[in-house]
């Protein structure tokens, strides 16, 4: 049984005077892959902007309830979101490497931070998350070349690298391979099987195999409620909540 | 039978819909045509008035530096020899231009010559001190009646007392032409001096300076300003009434006429701060204030431009707002900001009306060296001329307008460089 690492309570969140989410409560484990699934505008990705608060970039957005990383409560006036962001990386829907080179993609993280002291440690952490996100060989040579002149997945892995190069503990993962082909979406799901080891990991998905493929814990979102949450195994073949068994089988969403 | 009517139907209405296709290309093409038309009818105005401008005339005199006449010495020394008596050299010169000169036909031939002369034969003489007791055969410039004629800008075919030159003028201009005695050349004076009552020795320099240090005061003040603030206003400023209301105005400050910001710079700037008239640092402050908003507004499109998702990743690895805002929404707006930038500069390069508020329409017979020194500028030096009556004056302004149109020229080919050049570097 390993240990808690996001534990949310009642949590809500209101976009001005509509209600987005309604008392979320979840209990995220560390070093396991929890996919987020439902039906499109349930709440799925409000809720993981909410843990590493990229809604507070949206002016209308408010939160209230509690959420702890590591028994720390996060949605406060004191939280300081730049060292939350550096302990939780998050991948987006769409790959947006930065215009810059590979490299300087991967060490603008460190750099800002100040994780590095000299030009070979930040070629190290590059070089060595570069390789964690199963990137490295494919780009060895070309470091120096933009970042948006890779192919799709490769961009996409190139942000995994981004997020890792901080050494967060923990990655959130925003529809990660809805813009990428089957292959470079096979890669990508193998990757995140590998980072699991390392990384506490929660993934918004819309594609059921994939949640079932990579995923321990299944959370189903449905109007802004968390209607079921579970091993993955037991969500996929024996769910308690009949919206959960017709979501699943593809009977709506 | 129903289904094939209803076939023709489509078929007619199918040629309908191409032929308004092909008939709108035409109005376009039409349409382009005729602003392309209207364009080169203009430029070939302003350049078959202006290039004549480009030439002046000059004489050629025989100056005798007869050192009793000069009331100089060969050992003179260099400020001895400033103080020489060129003036009653050029008198000599000119009673002895054409043989037997009467009296009253001096005073004519005098007339042929610029007022530039004194100065050509002394700097002749300065740069030469050798020449001291020996004849030179020296080119000066001619009189801008002299110029005008040869060029053909003056008729010779009206009434005596219609024109600048008398019958005995012009036969002496004849004469010269004939003895191969006179010439036109390159205009220097037109790029080297500033403004003068006198058309052969009045150049777009001054004012071109002018014009220069008044962009530069433009630039250091609104380049900053208008970043700062479009910045905050769009990347950190909350949004609620006061925020909307500054951006509804600045939408309105941007079509506020040009002469109330002059109107601002000489109540404000002049009668308040007591800041020195007729200079570039107060004509490019007021013209600073007009561009404000349009530099604003032309920076917010293009911070506006740059994908949210690029600040997002920003942020997500933990930069602060300033962090991601300068490392990565700036320099990727910064191709559009400069453009947005100098299209305010050319805006405030062509403005008249303000500057005449705030006095730069002053006669300023020199080059400005530094921001507080009052200068003309370019728009207002042409304003100046076109409004002179002296026929010297109308291809210099045509000849202006040609200098500022190629100053807005080379604006637009470096701001297109920039552009390239920063888009290139991601």
């Amino acid at each position: 049984m390993s240990n808690s690492k996001i534990l949310a309570n009642g949590v809500d969140v209101y976009y001005g005077s509509k209600q987005a989410l309604f008392g979320i409560s979840m209990d995220i484990k560390e070093k396991e892959v929890t996919a987020l699934i439902g039906p499109s505008g349930c709440g799925k990705s409000t809720f993981l902007r909410c843990i590493n608060r990229m809604n507070d970039l949206i002016e209308i957005c408010k939160v209230s309830g509690s959420i702890k990383v590591d028994n720390e409560e996060i949605i406060s006036e004191k939280t300081d979101v730049v060292s939350l962001r550096s302990k939780i990386g998050m991948v987006f829907q769409k790959p947006n490497p930065f215009p810059k080179s590979i490299f300087d993609n991967v060490a603008y993280g460190p750099t800002i931070h100040g994780l590095v002291d000299s030009k070979n440690e930040l070629e190290e952490i590059v070089h060595s998350s570069l390789k964690k996100a199963g990137l490295f060989d494919e780009v060895k040579d070309r470091l120096n070349e933009p970042g948006t002149s890779l192919s799709g997945g490769q961009q996409q892995r190139l942000c995994i690298a981004r997020a890792i190069a901080v050494n967060p503990e923990i990655i959130l993962m925003d529809e990660p391979c809805s813009a990428l082909d089957p292959i470079a979406t096979a890669i990508i799901e193998e990757l995140i099987d590998e980072l699991r080891l390392n990384y506490t990991i929660i993934i918004v998905t819309h594609s059921m195999q994939q949640a079932a493929r990579v995923s321990q814990k299944t959370c189903f979102f449905h109007l802004g409620e968390l209607i079921e949450t579970g091993e993955t195994n037991k969500i996929f073949t024996n769910p308690d909540n009949t919206k959960t068994q017709d979501y699943i089988t593809g009977r709506f969403g | 039978m129903n289904n094939s009517i209803a076939k023709e139907k489509i078929v007619s209405l199918r040629k309908k819909r191409s032929l308004e296709d092909m008939r709108f290309k035409y109005y376009g093409f039409t349409a382009m045509c005729l602003s392309l038309a209207v364009l080169v009818f203009l430029l070939y105005t302003i350049f078959s008035k202006g290039y004549t401008a480009f030439q002046k005339t000059i004489v050629l005199l025989e100056v005798d530096y007869n050192q009793k006449v000069l009331k100089l010495t060969p050992d003179s020394s260099d400020e001895d020899m400033e103080k020489g008596k060129f003036f009653r050299v050029k008198k000599q010169a000119i009673e002895n231009f054409f043989p037997d000169l009467s009296k009253s036909d001096i005073k004519l031939v005098k007339k042929l010559f610029s007022i530039n002369v004194d100065k050509e034969i002394k700097d002749y003489f300065l740069d030469n001190p050798e020449v001291i007791n020996t004849k030179q055969q020296i080119w000066v410039t001619a009189h801008s009646d002299v110029d005008q004629l040869l060029k053909g800008n003056s008729r010779r075919d009206v009434p005596e007392d219609r024109r600048k030159l008398n019958d005995i003028q012009l036969s002496y201009v004849d004469q010269l032409v004939e003895e191969n005695r006179v010439k036109q050349v390159f205009n220097n004076f037109f790029f080297t001096k500033a403004d003068s009552r006198h058309p052969e020795i009045a150049g777009v320099a001054g004012s071109f300076m002018g014009s220069l240090f008044t962009l530069f005061t433009v630039f250091i003040l609104s380049f900053p300003i208008a970043i700062g603030a479009s910045v905050y206003l769009e990347e950190f400023a909350p949004k609620n009434r006061i925020t909307e209301l500054i951006e509804v105005n600045i939408s309105n400050l941007a079509a506020v006429p040009s002469i109330v910001f002059g109107l601002l710079g000489l109540g404000v700037l002049l009668n308040v701060f007591g800041l020195p008239r007729s200079t570039p640092l107060v004509g490019g402050s007021v013209l600073a204030l007009m561009t404000l908003p349009t530099i604003i507004i032309a920076c917010r499109a293009s911070l506006k431009a740059v994908p949210p998702s690029i600040k997002e990743g920003a942020l997500a690895v933990g930069a602060t707002k300033t962090q991601a805002v300068f490392h990565h929404v700036v320099p990727l707006a910064l191709p559009g900001t400069l453009t947005g930038t100098i299209i305010g500069l050319a805006q405030a390069l062509g403005e008249t009306a303000p500057l005449i508020m705030i006095g730069m329409i002053a006669f300023i017979p020199n080059i400005p060296t530094g921001l507080t020194e009052p200068s003309a500028a370019l728009p207002v030096q042409i304003y100046l001329w076109v409004e002179s009556a002296e026929r010297g004056f109308q291809e210099k302004s045509a000849a202006a307008i040609m200098v500022i149109l190629i100053f807005l020229f080379m604006m637009n080919a470096i701001a297109v460089f920039l552009r390239n050049r920063f888009e290139r570097k991601w």
